[in-house]
């Protein structure tokens, strides 16, 4: 057993658990003791299989960036979830819940988005069951990513803005789960990332362990190495990290590196940088490691990138900054936007203002020559084309 | 600890408002006015700003409250003298986080102090209140209030009352606060299923009480019942502090 994953009670380290009122109990509880199973049944895993080649597209290719490793004067690879249908990692997680909720005999799903793409991934996955589908999303959200409320509406799934708190992904993560506590029997909650009580947590990175899966597979294949020097991944709740760091989290020689968004720094009152400002605590059903106040009330956060803008990390992120395995790190608004540009001009790639935050950290890093990195590109730019169209004026 | 008791047939009344809401300094004067009105138990919530199991009505005296600059410690601080004036049981409702930065056992401390019965928290899990929290719980003879729904096996119920030494508080349907009391069969027959496993525990039932008539419907199964969304309502209008009485007599009668 990893002593970086899920232990028998639902915790990595002192992180995890289940913290959640009596209401949602058997919800959770359902899914607790039967997850495992149902995921491992070959049933489901050709159905799952299946859909990831045929439907998704995967795997997607681990595309050597020649220009940028020109730039940096070593050797970058790009996992490419940007190509993946609905253009992010985030469909490898609701293709499986869906499969699960199926068998589970759910008739009706809920989420919460941020960006959108969790939002568009589960309304395509309902899309594809035939399964009402219903999404959370905050107000401010609703406004900035509006083509990716147009998709979801498409699909056939009800929007819902929540207007509490900051009107972002946080409120409506609470409105969500509220949601699933006033519809406890028939309703599954597709948690878009690796947040939440257990099993969430490990569940969704097990969804996502195919990023780190595929990328072994390939690198061997191109360069004879088994592993790379680094994995770089950004993190907001952490979904597209998980799944990068999975298959590297006990190959210690594998230097796993966390980016974090901090708006316009991590000291400008103005900032999703996690494990920078946070302390430990207790959200959305998970004890890890959250932005507060010293009386224990969540902190707003900020950032450019709606899908980074969570005042939280997943528990097993917590354990991975607490025990020193991963490195967590922060970039500002502007040096992801930045690098955004610079993945553009160099490769012809527009990468997610998300994904574009891992790629602004090699700018701060020392490579040497023969250094193998892999990045997740978690997601593609174009529902970020106004934003990078504000911001540089085009 | 005082204990739920009821002294003659009609069942006891319970309010829950939200420290700090409608003002910062209003806790106190509230409860007062409620003793005096008839109540026979108050919640009082520190409010959170992420409330998961509240409805709009509660979130939203929540979020006022936070914004009046209400905190765990200014509450503690507030509720010093509540036993001057104050002799009916009050709990404190909250959730996990403010109580864990707080400190679990500094809290019990503060509330032993004060002469707080007991807490509600609804998302400290039951696993967690007995490796970490029990012996602390009852070292400062503060209860844990825990929660049983619809949805509650009978068994993990027997749990519950086990480890239960003030009331346990029934929900009447798996939902957040503010909705409707529900009093349709499977409603009633759940009540009956509890009430009729004899706990050790008295049952309290809450979430849609708001009248005397769904306070008379609650407590002809359980001993109290708890008003919380509908009396939250009254402390938005002018002049609350007045309204209360009539309030309370149009439950109680």
């Amino acid at each position: 057993m990893s002593k970086y994953q899920v232990n028998e009670k639902g915790y990595y380290g002192h992180f995890g658990g289940a913290y959640i009122p009596e209401m949602l109990y058997p919800n959770v509880e359902e899914l607790r003791q039967q997850y495992l199973d149902i995921i491992q049944e070959s049933s489901f895993q050709e159905e799952f299989n299946q859909l990831l080649r045929d439907y998704v597209g995967r795997p997607s290719p681990l595309y050597y960036a020649s220009r940028l490793s020109e730039k940096y004067k070593t050797n970058v690879y790009l996992k490419r979830e940007d190509l993946n249908h609905t253009g992010a990692h985030k469909i490898n997680n609701t293709i499986g819940q869906i499969l699960l909720a199926e068998r589970l005999g759910k008739k009706r799903i809920i989420a919460e988005t941020g960006a959108g793409q969790h939002g568009v991934a589960t309304a395509t996955v309902c899309a594809l069951k035939g399964l009402q589908c219903v999404v959370y999303m905050g107000a401010i959200d609703i406004e900035r990513q509006a083509p990716n409320v147009a998709r979801m509406k498409m699909m056939g799934a009800e929007v819902i803005p929540a207007e509490s708190g900051s009107k972002t992904l946080k409120d409506a993560t609470n409105e969500a789960l509220r949601d699933w506590i006033n519809n406890p029997v028939d309703t599954h909650y597709i948690i878009g990332s690796v947040v939440g009580p257990h099993p969430y947590p490990d569940m969704v990175a097990r969804f996502q362990s195919i990023i780190s899966e595929e990328t072994k597979k390939q690198l061997f294949e191109k360069t004879g190495k088994a592993n790379p020097d680094y994995a770089i991944a950004c993190v907001g709740g952490g979904s597209n990290a998980a799944g990068m760091f999975y298959h590297f989290l006990d190959e210690e020689a594998v230097q796993l590196i966390a980016v974090e968004a901090a708006g316009h720094g991590v000291d400008s009152g103005e900032s999703a940088a996690t494990t920078a400002l946070g302390k430990e605590g207790v959200l959305h059903g998970s004890r890890s490691i959250l932005m507060q106040t010293p009386d224990g009330q969540v902190v707003e956060p900020y950032s450019i990138s709606a899908g980074l803008d969570y005042p939280g990390i997943g528990p097993q992120h917590a354990w991975l900054f607490k025990s020193g395995r991963g490195h967590y790190v922060s970039v500002t608004d502007k040096e992801a936007m930045e690098a955004g540009l610079l993945l553009t001009r160099l490769e012809g790639i527009i990468p997610a203002i998300e994904s574009a935050h891992a790629l602004a950290y090699l700018e701060k890093m020392q490579f040497k020559k023969d250094d193998t990195i892999v990045v997740c590109l978690s997601g593609r730019g174009d529902k970020d084309l106004d934003n990078y169209m504000k911001y540089f004026g085009f | 600890m005082r204990k739920i008791e009821k002294k003659g047939d009609q069942g006891l009344l319970s309010i829950y408002y939200t420290a700090g809401y409608p003002t910062l300094d209003s806790t106190v004067a509230i409860a007062k006015k409620l003793e005096e009105s008839g109540v026979d138990f108050l919640e009082i919530g520190f409010p959170y700003s992420d409330p998961v199991a509240d409805g709009p009505t509660i979130q939203n005296s929540s979020e006022i409250a936070l914004k009046n600059g209400m905190t765990v410690e200014k509450l503690f601080e507030q509720l010093k003298d509540l036993r001057k004036h104050v002799s009916i049981p009050v709990f404190l409702m909250g959730y996990v986080n403010p109580l864990l930065q707080y400190g679990v056992e500094r809290f019990c401390e503060s509330c032993k102090a004060i002469g707080i019965d007991g807490i509600i928290v609804p998302d400290l899990p039951m696993y967690e209140y007995e490796e970490l929290y029990q012996d602390i719980f009852e070292k400062n003879e503060v209860a844990n209030i825990f929660i049983v729904t619809p949805q509650t096996s009978e068994e993990r119920i027997k749990k519950i009352d086990n480890l239960s030494n003030s009331f346990i508080y029934l929900l009447s349907s798996n939902a957040t606060t503010g909705t409707k009391l529900n009093v349709e069969d499977k409603t009633t027959a759940y009540f009956q299923r509890v009430k009729n496993m004899n706990l050790k525990n008295p049952l309290v039932i809450g979430f849609g009480i708001s009248n005397s008539e769904s306070f008379r419907q609650a407590t002809s199964y359980a001993t109290g019942a708890i008003i919380g969304t509908a009396f939250v309502k009254l402390l938005a209008a002018d002049s609350y502090l007045e309204k209360i009485p009539d309030f309370i007599k149009s439950i109680k009668g």
